[in-house]
């Protein structure tokens, strides 16, 4: 596959759509797998891991599947194209810069769904769904489990269930996390209050790429922590229920934002596009602060003219392995803050955002 | 109660059960949170491999009788336990039976539970339930013997709903 022709597309969890998509960007579910009669990857030969991934991409090329998983050796990419992955969500950074030896992933031309071979585990599948979708993104990697299951024998205990090379994640194997935009609890100092409810009942929050990232953009995912003695069916019920009433507070606030105080958010807004459009040097961080306020202004109806996909596309092209390919060259720090503000401008320029 | 690192109350208490011997952890906050026990928001993952670290460094004195888990051994990959408190990962799927005396603790700690609800490979599926119909025929066969007819149709009836619910492939 040629990395390069997914750049213009946004792939499946950022297509801004689907249900609760006001504050839900996207929802994903992996299921963590191994091969009996191998050791994990952690500790497997290099001889081994080549096996292992030989049989992977046999059993992926050859899944009874609706459509083709196209699969990309990881250990000969550039750092750049790997990171270009991982901004996609495609691949793990640990799979991107951490591990080493044979290794890949197979991607399906719309980006939702994935398989990490030699990860952690031998395999990790993946499913990629935009707005809040569990139902379908369990239904989707149910069968890409089936599909590769019919093909790979697969470490399974009668008690422990799917075994995996870290204990947290035996049992079921599977994470399910959707990614929320929770710009107003933030605004309005409640977001400690959920988190805290979260806790409580065993859900994981965190940031945009995962387990000790900083939420950047007020952007969280919210996933299941336990793995054994729950099935698949009920770990998701519980999601969606605690999911409701986060959907609940979030358009609470912001309802109460648009009474108490639409001018100042309107002025906010404003700023954030002024800013976005004005800048000579910006980060990706300062960007993605930004882009939340925009994100917010546009569901709020305080902006014409300007879809929450442009947003997107604005969010993922301004990351740093995307705008280096975007410009064609690589950039260090200070040079890449220059072509994101110049990348900004123009873009902005283009779609002569106004404001009500 | 004070910390057991500093002369601070303790807030944080950590109990842990291993082989019948219990271990307990008491440490202010500042301490707990230096161990990495908790982390800062706004995740509430606890590390893994700083509690496997901190039991067994806290286990040392208090554990008292009972075998050391550190000396097991998995035939499959060699893995010692001691290497997987150090590291936080397993070295193959034999480990899980090698380890289950220590495992299961762990397994209780991190998810409340110790066997596994949900979805189980085709195979599986299949095999439990050839035996679940070979059980039901035992069952029929000693309920006709026992001239137990009621019991024998009913048992007749649950066979064939299980013959019809078999899965194409």
């Amino acid at each position: 596959m040629n990395l390069d022709s997914l750049l213009p597309n946004l792939g499946e969890w950022l297509r801004g759509t689907g249900p609760e998509s006001d504050v839900v960007v996207s929802t994903r579910i992996r299921l963590a797998r191994n091969l009996v009669n191998y050791p994990f990857t952690n500790r497997a030969s290099a001889a081994q891991k080549g096996e292992t991934a030989a049989r992977a991409k046999e059993a992926i090329a050859k899944a009874d599947l609706p459509y083709a998983l196209d699969f990309i050796d990881v250990a000969v990419l550039s750092a750049l194209d790997r990171q270009f992955l991982v901004e996609r969500q495609l691949v793990s950074r640990e799979l991107a810069t951490v591990l080493d030896g044979p290794r890949g992933v197979a991607v399906d031309d719309k980006e939702s769904v994935s398989v990490m071979v030699n990860e952690e585990d031998h395999l990790r599948l993946q499913v990629l769904r935009s707005g809040f979708s569990l139902d379908e993104a369990w239904q989707d990697i149910d069968r890409v489990d089936d599909a590769l299951e019919a093909r790979l024998t697969y470490a399974f205990h009668p008690q422990f269930g799917y075994l995996t090379a870290c204990p947290t994640n035996v049992g079921t194997g599977m994470r399910a996390s959707v990614m929320l935009h929770l710009p107003a609890l933030g605004l309005t100092k409640q977001i400690d209050k959920v988190f805290r409810a979260l806790q409580k009942i065993n859900l994981a929050v965190r940031g945009l790429h995962g387990e000790g990232s900083r939420a950047f953009g007020d952007l969280y995912q919210i996933s299941n922590q336990v793995t054994l003695g729950k099935s698949e069916p009920k770990v998701l019920g519980e999601i969606r229920e605690v999911l409701q009433t986060i959907l609940q507070y979030e358009r609470q606030a912001r309802n109460a934002l648009v009474k108490e105080r639409k001018q100042a958010e309107q002025d906010r807004v404003a700023r954030a596009i002024g800013t976005l459009g004005s800048a000579t040097m910006i980060t990706s961080e300062e960007t993605m602060e930004l882009l939340s306020a925009v994100r917010l202004g546009i569901h709020l109806n305080l902006i014409d003219d300007l879809p929450a996909t442009t947003v997107n596309q604005l969010f993922i092209h301004t990351q740093a392995a995307h705008l280096q390919k975007l410009m064609g060259q690589p950039l260090d720090g200070e040079e890449r803050n220059a072509a994101r503000a110049k990348y900004l401008r123009s873009k902005l320029r283009e779609l002569g955002t106004t404001q009500r | 109660m004070k910390c057991q690192f500093c002369d601070t109350p303790a807030t944080v208490h950590l109990t842990d059960i291993v082989n019948k011997a219990k271990r307990e952890l008491h440490l202010c906050e500042r301490c707990a949170r230096k161990n990495d026990l908790i982390p800062d928001q706004p995740t509430p993952h606890v590390d893994l491999k700083a509690l496997l670290g901190l039991l067994a460094g806290a286990g040392g004195a208090a554990a008292g009788g009972g075998a050391d888990p550190a000396a097991l051994t998995c035939p499959g990959c060699g893995l010692q336990y001691g290497e997987f408190r150090a590291e936080g990962r397993l070295g193959c799927p034999a480990d899980y039976d090698a380890f289950r005396p220590a495992l299961e603790p762990l397994l209780e700690r991190i998810h409340r539970a110790v066997a596994h609800a949900g979805k189980a490979p085709h195979a599986v599926r299949r095999e439990r339930r050839a035996a679940e119909r070979d059980d039901l025929r035992a069952a029929l066969r000693a309920a006709v013997a026992a001239e137990k007819y009621e019991d024998a149709a009913a048992l007749r009836d649950r066979l064939r709903r299980k013959d019809g619910s078999d899965e194409p492939r």
